[in-house]
């Protein structure tokens, strides 16, 4: 493990605030709601339910208040049952990119229908090492050998785990 | 060929259940289902499991035989019969090959090989039985001799490969070795001398119009002179010998580039099995099941040899599974039976029919 943090000093935003999901009408009531952008983000980074704070590995604030993801970098097709997450580290060779793209997928593939096809990979530019942890993020090979460890595992785990207060 | 004008339906036989988690891959016992002999297969999976199933001479159905359980510990990843079909090879994500005896219906495990340092991914038997290769997540390919007494001593680790290795293969019928990997390039072995001189002699990559992404899957056509690859590039490649060489030069004549199937796959190409008869199926992540055949200009105008053969769709089965298709295999009986195994847990039988007229 490394001894120091890797990004001692990173810049945190404020919180977006949320935009309050609409109350399906009377008249379709049994219509099946499309998963859209915000209900993903709302699964990897929800913080107005006691469910889940997604907490960056190695710092007390969460993904979003370090802008790693953002509404913007979420695309879902619900109809072609696609997401793709884009996310940013917050230095270009941090260490953490695999682990924390593991976590996403790990919560998405928890959290979605299993028809849902997920792609993550790290935003264009962001990290030193794109094209190989993007590739590794996206065999699925590898991930479920990573999911078997249960040192791995329990470090997922430990990133997802519920945080209250 | 008489595949390019008939019209052909894919008519789902069975969905069989039985596996609690995603199966990997599924293997066909090349003994079964032919000679009145009802046709076997095995299955490997995510719960750790292998399940044999068995067709019914009766109903005609394939019913789950055994389960072969409390052997690996993680994934079972892949499995391969020998040509006997009396013994079964499982590779899991545990580090270890365990051989199964048929014993009467039973299956029995009579070895366990150990020496990869961890995750095995997959496990052929040469066209003799009498060597075994399996690779792994270590990025190299062992090289076991079958030995009397269920004794498998290793001859060679091959390395040369510099990410983890996705598949082996034998060549149908030459002691040659072929294995693709997440390094993007497919690797020929050879024996080199009497002393198991095992040695890479041809790498086919990107460089050789190999593919771009995760090489996953191999397998050759009937004569054993085409192998077909797949990728996570969503290209299919054809690569061609001199097969004639190959037999008279001791095992080794260069491979070339063909064709590339490009422009079908959506999404990761997971698994490629090519028919006695010359059908190219395909597995992917994108739930489907497409199959091609080689396509000859009837006019001549515009076959050219420089070129290579041209490849086109025969059929495309979309949502085939609800989840990837992780293997497709065709069945050695004589019907087009297929086989396919998804993340979903579940396998399905096929039959690719001619669309009645």
């Amino acid at each position: 493990m490394v001894s120091g943090l890797i990004n001692a000093n990173p810049v945190i935003y404020e919180k977006k605030e949320r935009r309050v999901r609409g109350a399906p009408s009377d008249a379709d009531e049994y219509a099946v709601e499309p998963i859209d952008e915000q209900e993903i983000f709302d699964i990897l980074l929800n913080d107005t339910e006691k469910i889940c704070i997604f907490k960056y590995p190695e710092h007390p604030y969460s993904l979003e208040e370090l802008k790693v993801i953002t509404e913007d970098a979420i695309e879902v097709n619900d109809h072609r049952s696609y997401v793709r997450v884009t996310f940013t580290p917050t230095v270009e060779h941090c260490s953490m990119a695999t682990i924390i793209g593991l976590c996403l997928r790990v919560k998405l593939i928890r959290s979605l229908p299993s028809r849902y096809k997920v792609d993550i990979r790290v935003a264009p530019g962001s990290h030193a090492t794109e094209a190989a942890v993007n590739k590794q993020l996206n065999d699925k090979e590898r991930v479920a050998a990573a999911l078997e460890n249960p040192s791995l595992l329990d470090m997922v785990d430990e990133c997802l785990a519920p945080t209250y207060g | 060929m008489e595949f390019v004008d008939g019209r052909f339906e894919l008519r789902e036989i069975q969905k069989l259940e039985g596996h609690s988690d995603r199966v990997w891959s599924l293997a066909w016992n090349p003994a079964t289902g032919v000679d009145g002999v009802p046709s076997v297969f095995a299955s490997c999976s995510g719960d750790k499991t292998v399940r044999i199933w068995e067709q019914s001479r009766s109903t005609g159905s394939w019913d789950c035989k055994a389960v072969l359980e409390e052997t690996h510990t993680r994934t079972v990843r892949s499995c391969a019969w020998s040509p006997s079909g009396k013994l079964l090879a499982t590779v899991s994500f545990d580090a270890t090959t365990a051989i199964w005896e048929n014993v009467g219906g039973d299956f029995e495990c009579v070895s366990t090989l150990e020496g990869h340092e961890n995750e095995v991914k997959s496990v052929s038997w040469n066209a003799s039985g009498s060597l075994l290769a399996t690779c792994g997540r270590d990025k190299t390919v062992w090289i076991w001799e079958v030995q009397p007494g269920h004794e498998y001593e290793c001859v060679a680790v091959l390395q040369g490969h510099t990410q983890d290795v996705k598949m082996v293969q034998w060549h149908p019928t030459l002691d040659v070795l072929f294995s693709c990997s997440y390094d993007n390039n497919i690797k020929i072995w050879a024996d080199e001398g009497d002393d198991d001189d095992w040695v890479c002699v041809q790498t086919l990559d990107e460089f050789n119009n190999g593919h771009s992404s995760t090489v996953w899957a191999l397998s050759f056509n009937s004569s054993g002179d085409k192998m077909v690859t797949c990728s996570d590039d969503l290209t299919l490649k054809i690569w061609g010998t001199d097969l004639t060489r190959m037999q008279s030069s001791d095992g080794y004549a260069p491979w070339r580039h063909l064709s590339t199937i490009a422009g079908y796959h959506d999404r990761t190409i997971f698994s490629v099995h090519w028919s006695r008869e010359g059908i190219i199926a395909s597995g992917a992540a994108d739930d489907a099941i497409r199959f091609f055949v080689e396509s000859e200009d009837k006019d001549g105008l515009f076959t050219s040899k420089v070129d290579g053969p041209t490849y086109k769709l025969l059929l495309k089965e979309e949502k085939a599974h609800d989840m990837d298709v992780n293997s497709v295999q065709w069945s050695p009986g004589e019907k087009r039976l297929l086989a396919s195994a998804s993340d979903d847990g579940t396998i399905k039988i096929w039959e690719l029919a001619p669309v009645p007229c």
